[in-house]
Parts: C-alpha cells; structure tokens; sequence
C-alpha cells in the first residue's frame, strides 16, 4: 500500500507597520519617495548615530500582539543580527532575539469546508526592515535604503498548519484581523505583508518532524498556497522513491510555479546575535497593556458573533461579510436605515460582490452611497419595481452614481401591478402561444413558467410577477 | 591553561566578518584572544547569587521617541560620498 504523508507548515509573516516615521529615527514611513531621500545618519548606519525606538511603532506592535492573544514579555531587548548584504547599510539588522515582545499567541482559523482550528503563534517580535534591492541593469543592482529602518512586526506561527488551504485560511485570517487592527496596509504589491514558510512531511501518524525546507519568494497568498501544493508533491514524491530530501532554501517561480534550490551559496547561517549597546532594555509597562486593550476596535470573530446576534443572518453569510471591514461596514450602514438585514445581506453578498470581483476591484473602493442600495430595496419590497428591475437598477446607479429614485423615474421602471393593463397583456401572451397553453392545461407545469417568462418580456420585466402567475392561471381557466 | 579559542575559531569568525587573516595572524589572534578570556574569566570568580542579570551596561529602560517626522538628508547629501550612484540610487556589483 502507498504510505500516505502529512505535511507540516510553520509560516513567518512579515508585517510593515504604519506609523508616520521609522523605527528607530524620525524618517519619513513612507513608500513610492524619490529613491534615496527618506535616509538619514540612523538608517543608514553612519557610525555615531544613535537609534531611538518609535514609541507608536511599540504601541502598534503591542496591539498587535494582544490581538493574537500573545503574553507581552515584562523586558524586552534588542539584538543585533549579524550578516552583510548591500541592502543592509549597518551590517547588522537590528532585531530581537532572546527577549522578544511577545509569545505564544493563538489564532483560529476557518480552512476551506473544515472545522475551525487554533494555530499557536510562537512569538511576535519586532525588527527593522532592509532598503531595497533593484536588479533591472546588467551587472548592477541598485540600492534605495528609503525602506531601511522602517517598522516590521514578524509574526511565526508553530508547526501546527497540515495543508496549503490551511496555510491560505491563516494568511486571510491574519490578514482581516489586521486590517480591523489599522495598523498596516496589509498591501502585498508594496510588501507591506511577506510570507515565508517552513515545510517538511512525515509519515501518517508519525510525531518525529520531518527535514524542514524553506520557501521563499511568494508574493501573493494564493502563490502561498500553489508553492505548499507543490512542495508537498515533491517531497512525497522523494519520500516515496526513499530519495533523501535535503534540508535547504527553495524559491518560488510564480512563472513557472515550481520551487528551486536558492543559488547564493549557502553559509552556515551563524548571525552572532548579541544585545544592540546602542538600545536600551525596555520594560512593558502594564498600564499601557490595559489602556491598549481598553481601546481595542472591535475584531473579526466579535463582529461575525454581533452580525449573527443582532441582525439573524447566517454564521456562513456573517462570515463573508466580516472577511472584509469595509463590507462589514457597509453592512451595517445599510442596516441602519432599512429594516431587512438578510435582503441586504443578500444583496451584498451575491450582486455586489459579484460586481467587484469582475471588476477585480477590492471592497474598499466601492463608492456606493449605503443609503442608494437601501433605497433601491426599500422601492422593491413596497412592489415599486420588480427584484429583475432593481438588478438594473444597482448597476445603473454603480455606474451613474443616480439615486434609485431618478433612475426609475428617468427609465420608466417603476412595476406595473394594474390588473387591467396586465391582464391585456397576458390574453396577449396566450394567443401568441396558444400550443403551450394548450400544454399547460393538459398537465405540463413547466409551461407555465415559460409563459410568465413571456409576459416578463413582453413588459421590459417591469410586470408584477405574483400578479402575472396569478392572472395567467385565472386567464387559462377562463379559455 | 588549554587554548579555548582555537586558530580555526578565529578563521571562522573572520570569515563570518569578511576578514582576511593570514595563517601567522590568525594564530597570534588567537593567543590574544585567550589571553583576554583568562583575564575576564576571573570575573566568574564573583560571587553573583544576589545580582540580577542585565542586558545592558546602562541602568536605563524605556527610551523613546515620538512618532513625528524629522527632516531627512537630502538624495544628494545621502549620495555624496558613493563610489558609484546614478538616478539617486546607490549601485554595487550584482548579487543576485
Ligand atoms: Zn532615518
């Protein structure tokens, strides 16, 4: 029989947090400056300077420790990590390794049809990011160290994921609880989130980890994800040739979407972490613990828990709803001023979000005024217009930025619920298809649904369709 | 005493800090460097059961800085002294 393997994931997030200036000067925080201009003595690592820790960048981080149920470390410190590399102007990072501000946090995560788990977080800890490497010439790579020194939060979770959905579900999780947090523009094209992860595979049942490879190079969540699949193909594939699998660094080709081996030569990765002299130690002072807890926005699962309570919509619709803040938000705009939760859920859920995803477009840019959509829905539950007729609608007033009102004035949309009107037109309908009546009447009920589907069109879809199906019986009786 | 710090620590270390060592260096740094680790090792003589370690030579914590921007170099000042820059980017050989 073939073995059968799992696979275990640890995944390091690295998180660009969003104070106005640096971590340890008073720089500029700030992407897309003219290359070069946001440096100073600190960021550059001119000798003599002297680093001084952002007291946001710590307020920031905290939040976000706590937010992933992490202790808060009493003391903590600053280490130097040591290797040379031209984006590092100091030759060393300044880091944090043995006194870390936070660990052992929890987060649940929800994998696609699976049961909610917890993943541990192993630590959160806080360090400085390098400049940026360009290597668009032939024999040059050019340096811009704007980004040298700005504020990172690494966030390494244990060894607890077992799937590449799952590793995709932690990565959105993270990734929507953080933006509750506002403190990160969470902006993968500008790497303000970086993910590497750690995989290796053991037999079923098997305690004992497996050799750890590590992948790095996805810029995208869903590439976390094609990069795990294929990993984990490959080295079940040497697991079960009984081909050694090599303990080493695999990049992910996104073109390609293989891993492969890094080609810098590999040295032993000896980083001589000793405390930085020019920081000092810091003790958390529990007060700032509690006033930040205090102000904590509310957080995903307490909102999805809020939706479901207050307004009766579904766990799984609440659970779409709160993926995103700003449509969680808007949701609960709309709320407010129309008293149909789930037609509203509805609404957002199927129409909108259909919209926005072909327009490729996220939540946050959405400018329709809440108060347009209420209206709209608020004009078909009174039998104004028809639920076929305030489709249109919603797009026309996407696209005209119209109230509801003006458009369904304008187009002449409003539903046709006059007995007298609808009914000429079904006697119409009938003799047009005098065969299908015929049909009907003789037991084929399908046919009645083509012949309400003629009287639809035969007024624009602006017919009362209750009415319609009611008339239509009571005509064909009368033939 | 024995050399704790052998002649291939020292080469390691000076790899590992990018710097050259001839054979004959390397062997006096690392009588040096023992030399220097007898001396501090009477330190572990102390008695230190009612110290409390510390991580800094500074009995000092929670130095901070507002978050306010403060004025940066100019690009031309930041490339000033660069063997080689362009565009207002610093440039080195490939290292990818
Ligand atoms: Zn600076």
């Amino acid at each position: 029989m073939k073995q059968q393997y799992e696979i275990v994931v640890g995944l390091e997030v690295h998180l660009h947090i969003a104070t106005a200036t640096k971590a340890f000067c008073g720089c500029k925080n700030e992407f897309g400056l003219k290359p070069n201009s946001g440096v100073c003595p600190v960021c550059m690592g001119f000798p003599g300077s002297l680093p001084v820790l952002n007291e946001k960048y710590l307020e920031y981080a905290v939040k976000t420790a706590l937010a992933l149920n992490c202790k808060i470390s009493d003391k903590m410190k600053f280490d130097r990590k040591n290797y040379f590399y031209p984006d590092l102007p100091k030759n060393y990072q300044i880091s944090q390794y043995d006194m870390p501000l936070s660990e052992a946090g929890l987060l649940e995560i929800i994998a696609k049809d699976a049961a909610p788990k917890k993943i541990r977080i192993k630590r959160v800890h806080m360090e400085e990011d390098a400049g940026k490497l360009l290597h668009e010439e032939d024999n040059i790579t050019r340096v811009d160290f704007n980004r040298s020194g700005t504020p990172l939060l690494e966030i390494v979770t244990e060894p607890d994921i077992n799937s590449p959905e799952e590793a995709y579900a932690y990565l959105l999780t993270l990734k929507n609880l953080l933006e509750y947090l506002e403190v990160s523009d969470c902006d993968m094209e500008k790497g303000s989130l970086r993910c590497d992860a750690n995989i290796s595979i053991r037999p079923a049942g098997q305690a004992a980890l497996g050799v750890k490879v590590e992948v790095k190079n996805m810029n995208s969540f869903k590439g976390v994800r094609a990069a795990l699949e294929y990993e984990q193909k490959r080295q079940e594939s040497l697991a079960q040739d009984n081909e050694k699998i090599i303990q080493e660094t695999r990049l992910w080709d996104s073109d390609k979407k293989i891993t492969q081996p890094m080609r810098t030569k590999e040295e032993a990765h000896d980083y001589r972490y000793f405390p930085d002299p020019d920081l000092v130690p810091f003790e958390i002072d529990p007060a700032l613990i509690k006033k930040i807890k205090n102000n904590m926005p509310q957080l995903p699962a307490e909102k999805k828990k809020q939706i479901i309570k207050d307004y009766g919509i579904s766990e799984y619709d609440a659970g779409i709803l709160i993926s995103d803040k700003a449509m969680a938000e808007y949701f609960l705009k709309c709320a407010q001023s129309y008293n149909q939760p789930k037609i509203i859920a509805n609404w957002i859920i199927s129409e909108i979000l259909k919209y926005l995803n072909s327009k490729n477009m996220e939540f946050r840019y959405f400018d329709l005024p809440p108060a347009h959509l209420t209206d709209m829905l608020k004009m078909m539950d009174s039998g104004k217009i028809s639920g076929k007729i305030a489709k249109d609608v919603l797009s026309d007033m996407i696209t005209s930025k119209k109230s509801p009102q003006d458009i369904v004035k304008e187009k002449g949309l409003l539903q046709i619920s006059d007995e007298t009107e609808l009914r000429a037109v079904i006697k119409a309908v009938l003799r047009q298809h005098a065969q299908v009546t015929k049909d009907y009447k003789s037991g084929k009920e399908a046919a009645l649904s083509f012949l309400v589907g003629q009287a639809m069109k035969a007024t624009k879809g602006k017919a009362n369709p209750g009415m319609v199906n009611k008339l239509l019986k009571e005509e064909m009786g009368n033939i | 005493m024995e050399n704790k710090i052998k002649t291939d620590d020292i080469k390691y270390v000076a790899e590992l800090a990018r710097i050259k060592l001839s054979e004959k260096e390397a062997g006096v740094l690392s009588a040096q460097l023992n030399d220097i680790l007898e001396y501090i090792n009477k330190l572990n003589k102390l008695d230190t059961t009612n110290t409390e370690p510390m991580s800094h030579a500074l009995n000092m914590t929670n130095v901070f800085r507002k978050d306010e921007v403060m004025p940066s170099l100019t690009q031309q000042d930041a490339l000033k002294n660069v063997p080689d820059g362009k565009d207002g980017f610093f440039r080195v050989p490939k290292v990818i």
